[in-house]
């Protein structure tokens, strides 16, 4: 109840209300689609925005609009999943190697320091070269470049507990290292987890937003937003801004408002 | 004068960037050569005859076994022989240095723009703390920060390409134009990179900035009765922006991603672009040596930045890593 009263700011509510929207729009889609975002009408290509096709129609005359509110799905259901991947994953190194330490610890510290010498955009796409763009690689990509990055939150966190009293209690209690990982410590580093993940979720949107506009995301004919700049960025130059500029606004307020979450929980929780 | 002591430090920074690259070159061979599985296969697709693909293989050098193939990339790397590329039959090294020249302009369009603007605006929000103008920096450059390139390209381009009709769309000029149009037509591809670093380093400015402020030489040299403005230049802004050139050398990496990005978007011939098309292209040698390069940037980044706070910072210089 204090955590919801902390969290009860202007930033946060707005945060929360567009990504609430998003989700809406990507689990009830079907239902709130005006027409099929597959449908093309070739008669109808590149009309502009107008009473029966709202933000107007792309290249092949599908309805811009149903689009947009379809395009909501596919990246609120990659992102979560590689960002979720990743924490399970994240927390059981950081946990093991905090608690641990040695040479395992050394080796993860290493890693860490060579994932972050190359941008993230790169690293995914030296993957998705080998393995063939597709949403479950993506999903698989994210999880892997993102686990040594939340392992070392987890990691620098459980060195603190570590410190604390109740851990070396429970050690004389002769609790096992799995129960004092996740039993003891686990609870209480949950808040510092819980920043990492939203941060973490609003780069996951964006890197999986990059990806699939270079066109080893996302494939077609999904109606995700990246993709739909992609097929229609070229078109600029003939004044069909519509084809583009919607889908660059969703994908601008759905980050936003993520990041706006993740703020407003920080600064609840410090 | 350096001590023993900064000759140790140095060489103990050098000892961990070379392992850091090494590391480097093996997880950008095993990326490019080895997850593909058969180099051949993936260029000729799964209809080519086994012959044929046997045959590219031998060509190419790829039926050698792992190591042997690494040591060989390695050893010519090291040589400057950055290999040859598939698509063009020919030296990858030109290419290479072609598109970092570009990327770099662009970077140094980027950084000219940005750097100035955000300390001057972390500088505003740290005078003006708890204020409108200290939210709005705060919270708007945070906000800017996670939009992708991308997005607010095609924005821009929108509001100041098409509507406006203020900055030329394309990053490319015809052959022979002289620099100053030359770089008015990277202005437009800078700008969403400049979103993207703005926030970072204006909240870095701006924390640096209210540390020195409550800071006790501060107070003294307002209490022994120095000016407003000596006290800002001459005690506040010294140290509040050290920790600032970390972060804007930190940022290196993400502007060397971002460049891939706004490089396609405006069709412009750098590092990023290069090993996009060379990634679409199945063209390994040039992938591989375009990464690689990106990472080497990255990691002397991050040395320059250490050399430079050594140099502006006298307590640094006793103290190493």
């Amino acid at each position: 109840m204090k955590l919801l009263r902390r969290l009860a700011k202007p930033g946060f509510v707005a945060g929360f209300s567009i990504v609430l929207f998003w989700v809406l729009c990507a689990v009830l889609g079907p239902f709130l689609e005006p027409q099929s975002p597959y449908a093309d009408d070739l008669m109808n290509a590149l009309a502009p925005p107008s009473a029966a096709h709202w933000f107007g129609t792309d290249q092949i005359g599908r309805d811009i609009f149903s689009r947009i509110i379809a395009g909501a799905r596919p990246i609120l259901t990659v992102a979560p999943a590689a960002t979720l991947l990743a924490t399970f994953c994240g927390t059981a190194f950081g946990l093991i190697t905090g608690y641990a330490g040695g040479w395992l610890d050394a080796l993860l510290s290493r890693l860490i320091e060579v994932i972050l010498a190359l941008p993230l955009i790169v690293v995914a796409l030296l993957v998705l070269v080998a393995l063939g763009p597709s949403s479950l690689n993506v999903t698989v990509v994210i999880a892997l470049v993102f686990t040594p990055i939340i392992a070392r939150t987890v990691r620098a966190a459980t060195i603190t507990e570590c410190k604390l009293d109740y851990v070396p209690a429970a050690q004389l209690r002769d609790e096992g290292p799995l129960h004092i990982m996740f039993v003891e410590i686990l609870p209480n580093i949950l808040p510092p987890i819980l920043v990492e993940v939203t941060v973490r979720l609003g780069y996951a949107i964006f890197t999986v937003a990059s990806l699939s506009f270079l066109g080893f995301g996302i494939q077609p004919p999904s109606p995700d937003w990246g993709l739909t700049i992609a097929e229609n960025y070229g078109l600029i130059v003939g004044g069909y801004g519509w084809t583009v500029g919607f889908a660059a606004l969703a994908t601008a307020s759905l980050v936003i408002g993520v990041n706006l979450v993740a703020e407003g929980i920080q600064e609840a929780l410090q | 004068m350096i001590g023993s002591r900064t000759l140790h430090a140095v060489a103990r920074r050098g000892a961990l960037s070379a392992l850091t690259l090494g590391l480097l070159s093996i997880v950008v061979f095993a990326g490019g050569q080895l997850l593909p599985g058969d180099v051949a296969r993936s260029i000729l697709g799964p209809l080519a005859d086994a012959r044929a693909v046997a045959a590219l293989n031998h060509q190419l050098g790829t039926d050698a076994p792992p190591l042997k193939m690494y040591l060989h990339w390695v050893g010519h790397l090291l040589q400057g022989d950055m290999g040859m590329s598939y698509a063009y039959r020919s030296p990858v090294a030109p290419f290479i240095l072609h598109a970092l020249e570009k990327s770099l302009l662009l970077a140094a369009v980027t950084s000219v723009i940005v750097i100035p603007l955000s300390i001057g605006a972390g500088i505003v929000a740290a005078m003006n703390r708890g204020k409108w103008q200290d939210r709005l920096i705060t919270l708007g450059g945070l906000s800017l920060t996670v939009v992708p390139e991308f997005v607010s390209g095609i924005l821009l381009i929108l509001v100041f390409g098409v509507w406006l009709r203020w900055l030329p769309i394309s990053a490319n000029t015809r052959p022979g134009t002289g620099l100053p149009e030359q770089l008015r037509h990277l202005i437009l591809p800078a700008l969403p990179l400049v979103l993207i670093l703005f926030g970072y380093i204006a909240r870095i400015a701006r924390a640096g900035m209210v540390e020195a402020l409550e800071a006790d030489y501060t107070r003294t040299a307002t209490l022994k009765g120095l000016r407003r403005s000596k006290v800002i230049f001459r005690h506040v802004l010294r140290n509040a922006l050290l920790p600032t050139i970390t972060v804007i050398a930190a940022q290196t990496s993400y502007l060397l991603g971002g460049l891939v990005v706004v490089e396609t978007l405006f069709r412009y011939q750098g590092i990023g672009s290069l090993i996009l098309t060379a990634a679409r292209g199945k063209d390994y040698p040039m992938m591989e040596a375009g990464i690689l390069c990106v990472g080497a940037a990255y990691i002397l980044s991050a040395i320059l930045a250490d050399m430079l706070i050594a140099l502006l910072d006298p307590r640094s210089q006793a103290a190493h890593r």
